[in-house]
């Protein structure tokens, strides 16, 4: 007979595992990623394959040749995630193939793998890419294809326009999509985070499955919600639009839904007590807000999501779990 | 608050308890309860009855250590427990079965009891009663209520929370009125109104069952199901799920009122208590998902644990992979079979090698499930990743010894990291700070 | 451009730079904090590698003790060994107190051929923790888990684990005896032994205190307290208690008289050249179960004084 195994207790564990909770991920990304497929055509399409190729490639080199593991961990779906997310801040445009090919290393290289790997990130990586990008090539970054009529074709003269948060901070109104283009993305802006209806979907998935809790979510959309309905109420909403629709707007546009949903509740970078992870959201909520109306630059999610990543071990160490009997 | 829900896998519970063959030689450890050692007082070569008292509790944390067979002392000496250690014992060559004289062998149910407070707790400690949940705590130590505390509450534990143990289950479907006239001396002892039966909803037969027999004492034993959750049956969890207290850290349940004893210990004392039977049998589970059958077992104390495999199943299946003295969660992974049982045993869990088999950890991805897992409150990640960095002063301050080890961080990390291994770690570098620190 | 710009910008920076070098000089001078400047000197000459050996919490330190005693008086730094000792005393203008040179060595041969695993450990990779869950692979509940807490301790890396005996191995070349790994090991394996005349020692290579039959059904190189070892030692250097013998070092000549005797091969003889006659070696090997580890170890690079 073989020989008995001894360790501690527990002796059994449930299925979990870090693999499982990445390619879930991934899963609930997939309705978004088809959005943006219909909306600008194989460009997109063109563009996440790039990305996601880039960052998983960029993953394997690093661990195979400067941090010589002995085994590769390509396959737990994260650096997949990375690129994903990567395809999805970036304008569906034929030069950001090449682009996000740098952004991807940039966010594997600098923003995962110099920590250490998966896990060891202070910053969401995706985010530490997309930020690289903006700051480098902000002509490309912010030349935005209008969705095209015909979906799944190579539109490579896409008919280019602003970006609804672009036209509010220009001031106009007329120009600004409808309600229901709101909901289903009908507008321009970075392929993966149009349509808030299929980011919604992917987030419910996730939150079914207990990938992600519904703290920093709500939080971080509430937040940004009433400071938009504030900011509205005190005139700060174009002409002829009442401070709730302009709220609404406000979190409909841009990549809060994005952020709120998929970003900011990496949990790499996120807190880890529920506390903390309402304060994280509503700091992710004040910060955009506060860089969209004040700062200049017309989008600010990216930058509060870091901003808050960067506190994460603060508010780690202050905002602890309720103990028991305390 | 915290908590998980394992495979339940309670698949012996329909096999009823049956008396196990007393083997041929027996071997009886010393400390079989939390505390000093029993001290023998029988010599090589003496005769010795069934419930013949052989070691006897000298310290102020010990319980006696009876006979549970009838023959000749062949030996007394230190033998391995389950774990390697070496342990004492006395060794006895069983001839026959004759039990003492003053021990009542009928199966007629006695239900008066006369004793007063006093009387029980001398009678527990006399017959050597320890708690069979898991502790083994003595349970005349723990009748006796210290000066200036009042004990409010009596709660009898028959959550079984752990995945596997039907121990407690079969025992309350075949022995229940037993267990509440046990329950309802104790509950005399502590001169309380009420004693509180909690059992998981997931265990409606017995519930029912007690319900039925609870209702003769006259509304003074009640029943109360509880929510479905590991680690319900918590001694902390389990007086916070019915008394809605809180037992704080580093006190105890009787500051807060409360007494907590294991349903398997009521029946231990009734039949001290009414049969002046000592604690010489314990009932056990013997399960498993590969083995060809499931049994519960009434066994004498001190049969080895290869006698009951070999008597249950013959051979232990040729994948297995680990052998557990208890629960999957609780329980302690045994490399000894040839050692004896004690008086907290409670299953023989045999684990197949594919789930016995801790998988490769990787990273922390700080995704929080250990934490969300934990019924205490605390932050397993931080301490496993303190206590790998020698920090063990700060982790303390982390409350890291409010700890009660119930495994629901481990059992829930994706990155399959050993985080209950490196708490137990850190509590025991920081018991021995604190003591140093004390002196 | 006009000019004018660069020069106002050199100026706004150069003024700019100016006050904050006013500033940080005027800070710098009130929050100067006086040191002895021998703490420095001290610090300098130490190991530098904090690994604890001499109690205090670093380095640094043991260098504040040294001043603050004003003399080496049961102050030592045992990684230093003497060489540090003389420059520290130079500096303090002391005398060095003279102490053999030490290493360490394990009290126990428990190899994987010596006493075989009879369960497999799947817990956490750490001494203290599986000593605190159970007995260890071998069975033996005195000997070496080989989960390396002394490696891990050793800040000179003079301590690693070898994967065929799963027993680690001193490098002596690098051992200091600062005596971290002798704190680090839960079941107290690890001694600091006098490094003896030409490198040699010898040593009992087990802390069973068990009955000998029981030692030996988990370990074939168990010392079984038979007292043989006592019999042909001439300087009553070997006593037993609890079937185990242990060889004093203070009074150990290194003879190896009992290395031969022990019909366990538990008595370790380090550094000595084989030239014993061989039947004298085999003749208990020839009564004893086979032992497979050589009594007689010689380092690959001998070494020279």
């Amino acid at each position: 007979m073989k020989l008995l195994n001894v360790s501690g207790s527990p002796h059994v564990h449930s299925d979990e595992s870090t693999k499982k909770i990445m390619w879930r991920v991934n899963l609930a990304l997939v309705p978004a990623l088809l959005v943006a497929i219909a909306y600008f055509g194989l460009n997109a399409l063109l563009v996440s394959i790039v990305s996601v190729a880039a960052c998983v490639l960029f993953q394997w080199l690093i661990e195979k040749f400067i941090m010589k593991q002995p085994t590769t961990n390509i396959w737990d779906g994260s650096a997949v995630i990375t690129g994903l997310l990567l395809a999805f801040n970036v304008p569906a445009t034929c030069e950001m193939v090449w682009i996000v090919a740098i952004g991807a290393l940039v966010a594997i290289g600098i923003g995962k793998m110099s920590f250490g790997g998966l896990g060891k990130n202070p910053f969401n990586p995706a985010l530490v890419g997309r930020v690289f990008m903006l700051i480098s090539f902000p002509v490309q970054m912010t030349t935005w294809p209008v969705p095209a009529a015909k979906a799944f074709s190579f539109s490579a003269d896409a008919v280019t326009g602003a970006t609804p948060l672009g036209i509010l901070k220009e001031g106009g109104a007329e120009a600004l999509p409808q309600a229901w283009e709101l909901i289903v993305g009908h507008m321009g802006g970075s392929m993966g985070e149009v349509s808030a209806l299929a980011i919604l979907i992917g987030a419910i998935y996730l939150l079914i499955r207990k990938v992600i809790t519904w703290h920093i979510p709500v939080a971080f959309i509430g937040t940004a919600f009433l400071m938009s309905l504030i900011c509205g109420a005190c005139g700060m909403a174009p002409e002829g639009v009442n401070a709730g629709y302009y709220a609404v707007q406000q979190i409909l546009m841009g990549g809060i839904m994005l952020g709120a949903c998929f970003m900011a509740t990496d949990m790499v970078t996120s807190p880890m007590s529920k506390s903390g992870q309402l304060i994280f959201g509503v700091g992710c909520g004040l910060l955009t807000i506060i860089i969209r109306n004040w700062g200049s630059y017309p989008e600010g999610v990216s930058f509060a999501i870091l901003l808050m990543n960067a506190v994460t071990p603060l508010i780690n160490r202050g905002f602890k779990p309720k103990r028991f009997a305390k | 608050m915290g908590g998980v829900h394992p495979e339940e896998n309670k698949i012996s519970t329909n096999a009823v308890i049956e008396k196990f063959p007393v083997p041929a030689q027996m071997t009886v450890l010393m400390n079989q309860h939390l505390g000093a050692p029993a001290t023998p007082i029988v010599a090589k070569g003496d005769k010795v009855k069934v419930g013949q008292l052989i070691g006897e509790a000298q310290a102020f944390m010990c319980a006696n250590v009876h006979s549970p067979v009838s023959g000749t002392v062949k030996d007394i000496t230190a033998v391995k427990d389950p774990f390697g250690m070496m342990k004492p014992a006395i060794v006895i060559d069983v001839e026959g079965d004759e039990w003492m004289e003053t021990i009542d062998r009928t199966p007629d149910i006695k239900r008066e009891c006369n004793l007063d407070s006093k009387e029980v707790i001398a009678k527990l400690k006399e017959m050597g009663i320890v708690g069979l949940g898991g502790a083994t705590f003595p349970a005349h130590i723990k009748y006796a209520v210290p000066e200036g505390k009042k004990a409010e509450y009596l709660i009898i534990n028959a959550v079984e929370c752990e995945p596997y143990l039907t121990s407690d289950h079969r025992v309350m479907l075949e022995h229940a009125e037993e267990i509440c006239i046990g329950i309802d001396i104790l509950r005399g002892a502590l001169n309380v109104p009420h004693a509180y039966i909690g059992i998981e909803n997931n265990k409606p037969e017995p519930i029912a069952h007690m319900q039925k027999v609870a209702a003769q004492f006259g509304g003074r034993l009640i029943v109360e199901p509880l929510k479905v959750k590991y680690p319900q049956g918590a001694e902390k969890q389990l007086i916070n799920a019915i008394t809605g207290r809180c037992v704080p850290s580093g006190k105890l349940p009787i500051d807060v009122g409360c007494v907590v004893s294991n349903v398997g210990t009521t029946f231990a004392v009734y039949e001290a208590i009414q049969k002046n039977k000592p604690l010489i049998e314990n009932i056990l589970t013997v399960t498993g998902k590969k083995l060809p059958s499931q049994h519960n077992y009434q066994v004498r104390i001190g049969t080895t644990y290869s006698d009951i495999i070999k008597h249950s199943i013959g051979e232990l299946p040729a994948t297995t992979g680990k052998v557990i003295s208890g629960g999957p969660m609780m329980g302690k992974a045994m490399c000894n079979l040839d050692a004896p049982t004690v008086k907290g045993a409670s299953s023989v869990l045999v684990i197949d090698e594919g789930e016995a088999v801790r998988a490769q950890e990787s990273n922390c991805i700080r995704c929080g499930k250990c934490m969300m897992a934990c019924p205490m409150g605390l932050e397993p990640y931080l301490f496993s990743a303190l206590v790998r960095n020698d920090r063990f002063e700060e982790a303390g301050a982390n409350n890291i010894l409010d700890c009660i080890e119930c495994g629901c961080c481990f059992f829930s990390c994706p990155a399959n990291k050993p985080l209950l291994d490196e708490i137990r770690l850190g509590k025991n570098k920081m018991r021995a700070i604190l003591a140093a620190k004390k002196k | 451009m006009d000019i004018n710009v660069i020069l106002l910008a050199v100026l706004i920076l150069g003024v700019t730079g100016a006050i904050f070098a006013v500033v940080l000089y005027i800070v710098a001078q009130k929050f100067k904090v006086i040191e002895d400047p021998m703490i420095d000197q001290i610090a300098d000459v130490l190991p530098g590698a904090n690994c604890g050996g001499c109690g205090k919490a670093g380095c640094r330190a043991m260098a504040e003790a040294f001043v603050k005693q004003g003399n080496m008086e049961g102050l030592s730094c045992p990684a230093g060994g003497a060489a540090v000792a003389e420059k520290v005393a130079a500096i303090l203008g002391c005398v060095a107190e003279a102490s053999d040179p030490k290493v360490a060595v394990l009290r126990c041969n428990g190899s994987c051929s010596n006493a075989p695993a009879k369960n497999h450990y799947d817990g956490l990779k750490d001494c203290a923790f599986a000593n605190s869950v159970y007995t260890g692979e071998s069975g033996c509940s005195f000997g070496c888990l080989g989960l390396g807490n002394c490696a891990k301790a050793c800040q000179f890396g003079a301590l690693s684990v070898d994967p065929e005996t799963g027993l680690p191995v001193v490098d002596e070349e690098k051992c200091t005896a600062c005596g971290a790994c002798v704190k680090a090991c839960p079941r107290n394996l690890i001694e600091l032994r006098k490094k003896g005349m030409k490198n040699r020692r010898v040593f009992v290579a087990c802390r069973n205190t068990e009955k000998g039959g029981v030692a030996r059904k988990n370990c074939s190189a168990a010392c079984i307290g038979c007292g043989k070892c006592q019999k042909v030692c001439k300087k009553e250097a070997i006593t037993i208690e609890k079937n185990l013998c242990y060889i004093d070092w203070t009074k150990c000549v290194a003879c190896g008289l009992c290395v031969n005797e022990c019909p366990t091969g538990a008595i370790h003889a380090v550094n000595f050249t084989p030239v014993k006659p061989k039947p004298k070696v085999e003749a208990p090997a020839a009564e004893a179960p086979k032992v497979d580890t050589p009594k007689v170890e010689t380092p690959a690079t001998p070494k020279t004084e």
